[in-house]
């Protein structure tokens, strides 16, 4: 392929005799885009060229008041408890960590001098270690200087399973040194080509080691600056109501020049979306809203009246329907949906192929989505790199009973078809959520068409999403035939999002249904392309890993995606936030700004 | 007097343990975990969920939970919230004050309209005054909180841009602005709240009065030719008052609950936005100690109004 003919170019770039724009136009005529391209040069060891947002106040401070609505409030402002983005983000107003995402899934850096790169020697050759530099001068809210030690000491912190910390799937299997003051090294036991997860975005916001040395471990709990927290970020800590507000002030020796633009923020939280949107989008009442799960219908109506509107990031988010390739109604040792067992109906490919073709694809987005959404046919969407160009998707009831007819899949009196006495019939389930519900009125309606008969069931959320072993409604258990979800891409690399349908995560009653691999398909060829990319440290044949272990994933139809979801953002006309697909929506706080 | 308050708190122990033990009971059956926004998360590994959990202890079984509760709490140890590590009386504090201002408000409004308003009704039944009262007072309870809510919200905020409709505990403003502010945008919480209450002590008003005015000490009052109005207020109501103040009492915790819809719909930040985002969350340690603060509310409103009794009807005796 254009492999070798990639290498050459990227050496030209490296030696200076073909420039980086050239390289990126070469790039676009292979049919890449502009950040996959400065990607591709980036981990092809040059450096990236930093690409910092417009920003365009010239003095700090004098903004007034930058207000925000997050319709789930901030429960607590330590990152390494965050339970969900709503922590995250408040945490993030004052704690900082190296590096966090642009909206093309870059690097930019925040407590990092640079960003680690082959060249600049940040990233070792084998991929097994990667050394940050830090900014020096950082000064921690309370005039102690930030160094080294702070960032070993958080990696300590974490990695202590009596912290109770949620960060730790991130810190428990790297090793974090100290070179020197302004120094570390991230030591990792394999290859890794991944290297931005540690310290970076919002699970890498660091804490103060003066402040919480002495919480670390079973009294992690009890850090009085776990409620009044103490950071490097652009606005100092005033106020905190847990699930009500987050109130901060500039911090008048923030260490980038000219931010914070706001004088004081808060994030105000509870209610719910709708009323949010209005608050933004109608009366102005607000600067900024997050999360707006709101109907398109609904949006496009407030946005009429012209204070304020919505904004779209996009990552790689996904809802799809995922198929159990086990059978949920044969009870095995306790254990239905067992790994013993085929799904009678799904075992025959064709029958797999059917549902793919009956899912209206466009009109779950024309009726449902709206802007927020995407039609897709693959299951990984990003970033650009690593999306397939060799799947496509297709609704046609026509096709569908063509594929069936042929594979012996015949009408019976009452209109559905059978086969060896087996009927088309399938229970369809899903958690309890608006555009969830009218997505499987719209499938339903199409398979009945097809002769497929659909037996809705939607779960409450908390069930579904939880991880008590007791309740059969789980979506891991995953005791029906169908089931649709999203799954959120948390970071710009496929590795975690992909690796959960690897055959060794299947979730059994032997793992407590921890396994991620609930539609418990097992491919011996995604396997050696999962196990493949993640020692594989060479960018170019990586990308071609995932995109080969996604084309699997769709011919074999284990998935079927729905749609690709963006994030959506409400904000007043003035307002220019600076958000990302990639990471959370305040990862880039100290660039906002508002224009006269 | 005072032992019977105190015979009576001690009565009250017994069926509050009654009521924590189902309360927890319940909470324990309720399917949910307060770590399902966790799974979905790639980043964080399921093992991770399942070593809180046991390191929380909702692995135990139930009976060894309720113990440990109960300990805990006889110690005056409230727990702590899953989802904000904090403790719960902190968190439950900090709601307080709000909730407390939007709710006594609330109810002050709701006895300044009832009382007069049923009084005079009752004093010309089915004048036009009272036929109007009436109807008003139907549409009133009829009409559930979150809908005035949002109409008020939609008439008030956006259609005239009077009223702010987030409320927010920190007011920059001082002195009589920071005073003006607090009352402007608790006007339609306080509203939506007061009005429904009104409507409902309204009626009752009338018909205790009613009951009342027509008793024989009533026509010898104005025999003796005392005025209508010392008749009325200082002979009449008085008597008429005691159903009024049962109903009142028991109603104060439904208030609460009835708060906790109008509280979401404002972004109020009182005790029932604490209870459903809680909830919502499987937060077990601040539904229970909510829930628990409410049973609480419910026995000593009942001591108040048990109490008030006897001052206003000093034939009644504390024994």
């Amino acid at each position: 392929m254009l492999d070798t003919e990639l290498r050459t170019m990227i050496d030209e770039v490296k030696d200076g005799r073909m420039d980086r724009r050239a390289f990126v136009q070469r790039m676009l005529a292979f049919g890449l885009t502009a950040p996959m391209a400065t990607q591709i040069l980036a981990v092809g060891g040059v450096a990236m060229a930093q690409s910092p947002a417009p920003y365009k106040p010239t003095k700090r401070g004098g903004g007034g008041p930058l207000k925000l609505l997050w319709w789930q409030g901030a429960t607590l402002l330590n990152p390494h408890f965050a339970t969900g983005t709503k922590d995250q983000d408040g945490s993030r107003l004052f704690y900082e960590p190296l590096a966090s995402w642009d909206a093309n899934g870059n690097l930019c850096p925040i407590l990092a001098a640079e960003i680690p790169s082959t060249q600049n020697g940040g990233l070792a050759a084998d991929g097994k270690s990667v050394t940050w530099k830090l900014k020096p001068g950082v000064k921690w809210h309370d005039g102690k200087p930030f160094t080294a030690d702070d960032v070993v000491f958080n990696w300590e912190y974490a990695r202590d399973p009596a912290t109770a910390a949620l960060t730790i799937g991130v810190y428990q299997d790297i090793t974090v040194e100290k070179i020197d003051d302004l120094t570390v090294r991230i030591l990792f036991k394999n290859p890794t080509p991944f290297w931005a997860d540690a310290f970076v975005a919002v699970v890498g916001c660091i804490l103060p080691k003066h402040l919480f040395a002495e919480y670390k471990g079973a009294k992690s709990r009890e850090a009085p600056n776990n409620l009044k927290p103490v950071g490097t970020g652009p606005y100092k800590f005033v106020e905190f109501k847990p699930g009500d507000l987050v109130r901060g002030e500039i911090n008048p020796d923030y260490h980038m020049p000219n931010r914070p633009y706001f004088d004081t923020i808060e994030i105000k939280g509870g209610g719910d979306a709708v009323s949010a949107a209005r608050a933004v989008i109608q009366t102005g009442e607000y600067d900024y809203a997050w999360n707006m799960q709101v109907e398109d219908e609904v949006l496009l109506r407030l946005e009429k009246g012209g204070k304020g509107k919505t904004v779209y990031t996009t990552g790689g988010d996904i809802e799809f329907i995922a198929l159990n390739f086990t059978d949920p109604n044969t009870e095995i040792d306790g254990e239905r949906s067992s790994m013993k067992t085929k799904h009678p109906l799904f075992s025959d490919p064709a029958v797999r192929k059917a549902l793919a073709l009956l899912i209206d694809r466009e009109a779950v987005q024309k009726h449902i989505y709206g802007r927020a959404g995407r039609t897709t046919a693959s299951f990984l969407n990003g970033p650009e790199q690593f999306v397939s160009k060799n799947t496509k998707w297709e609704f046609s009831v026509e096709k569908a009973i063509q594929v069936l007819e042929e594979a012996g899949w015949k009408a019976g009196a009452d209109g559905i078809r059978e086969k060896d006495g087996k009927k088309l019939k399938i229970l369809y389930q899903t958690s309890i959520n608006g555009p969830r519900q009218k997505t499987q009125a719209i499938v339903k309606q199409a398979c009945r068409k097809a002769g497929i008969d659909i037996e809705l069931k939607s779960v409450v959320a908390s069930v579904f999403f939880s991880s008590d072993v007791a309740n059969p409604d789980t979506y891991s258990k995953f005791y029906a035939d169908i089931q649709m979800f999203q799954i959120p891409m948390t970071q710009p690399d496929p590795a975690q999002h992909m690796r959960r349908f690897h055959s060794r995560f299947v979730a059994t009653k032997e793992n407590k249904w921890q396994g991620r691999n609930f539609p418990r398909w097992v491919n011996k060829e995604f396997d050696a392309a999962i196990d493949a990319a993640e020692a594989e440290t060479d960018p170019v044949k990586r990308a071609a890993l995932y995109i080969k272990a996604n084309d699997i994933m769709w011919q074999d139809t284990v998935t079927i995606a729905v749609q690709h979801r963006l994030k959506v953002g409400a904000a007043v006309n003035s307002l220019r936030p600076v958000l990302s697909g990639w990471t959370n929506d305040t990862d880039n706080i100290q660039d906002w700004y508002r224009e006269a | 007097m005072r032992q019977y308050i105190l015979r009576r708190l001690l009565i009250a122990v017994p069926s509050l343990l009654g009521i924590s033990l189902v309360l927890f009971t319940v909470l324990a059956l309720a399917p949910g975990d307060p770590f399902a926004e966790l799974v979905t998360n790639p980043n964080v590994p399921p093992e991770v969920a399942a070593a809180l959990r046991t390191k929380f202890g909702l692995d135990d079984p139930v009976s060894v939970r309720y113990l440990r509760w109960l300990a805990a709490m006889a110690q005056g140890d409230w727990g702590f919230s899953f989802v904000s590590r904090m403790n719960v009386d902190t968190l439950i504090l900090q709601r307080l004050p709000t909730t407390l201002y939007v709710i006594g408000s609330a109810q002050v409004l709701a006895l300044l309209i009832a009382i007069p308003v049923g009084v005079f009704a009752a004093t010309r039944p089915y004048s036009i005054f009272d036929q109007i009262a009436n109807t008003l007072a139907f549409i009133g309870f009829s009409l559930p909180t979150f809908f005035t809510g949002l109409l008020f919200i939609l008439v008030f905020s956006i259609t005239l841009d009077w009223l702010p409709f987030v409320y927010t505990t920190d007011i920059k403003a001082t002195g009589i602005r920071w005073v003006i502010e607090h009352v402007r945008q608790a006007i339609m919480p306080v509203m939506v709240l007061g009005l429904f209450q009104a409507a409902s002590m309204t009626r009752f008003v009338r018909s205790a009065m009613l009951d009342v005015i027509r008793l024989d000490y009533v026509t010898t009052a104005r025999a003796k030719g005392l005025g209508q109005s010392r008749v009325i207020v200082k002979h009449a109501m008085r008597n008429a008052m005691i159903p009024v103040v049962t109903l009142v009492a028991l109603q104060m915790p439904a208030v609460f609950g009835g708060a906790i819809v109008t509280e979401q719909i404002f972004r109020i930040p009182g005790i029932g936005s604490l209870l459903i985002s809680s909830i919502l969350s499987n937060d077990t340690p601040v539904v229970m100690a909510v829930t628990f603060v409410f049973a609480c509310l419910v026995v000593l409103f009942n001591l108040i109004a048990d109490i008030l009794y006897g001052w206003l009807d000093p034939r009644i005796s504390f024994r």
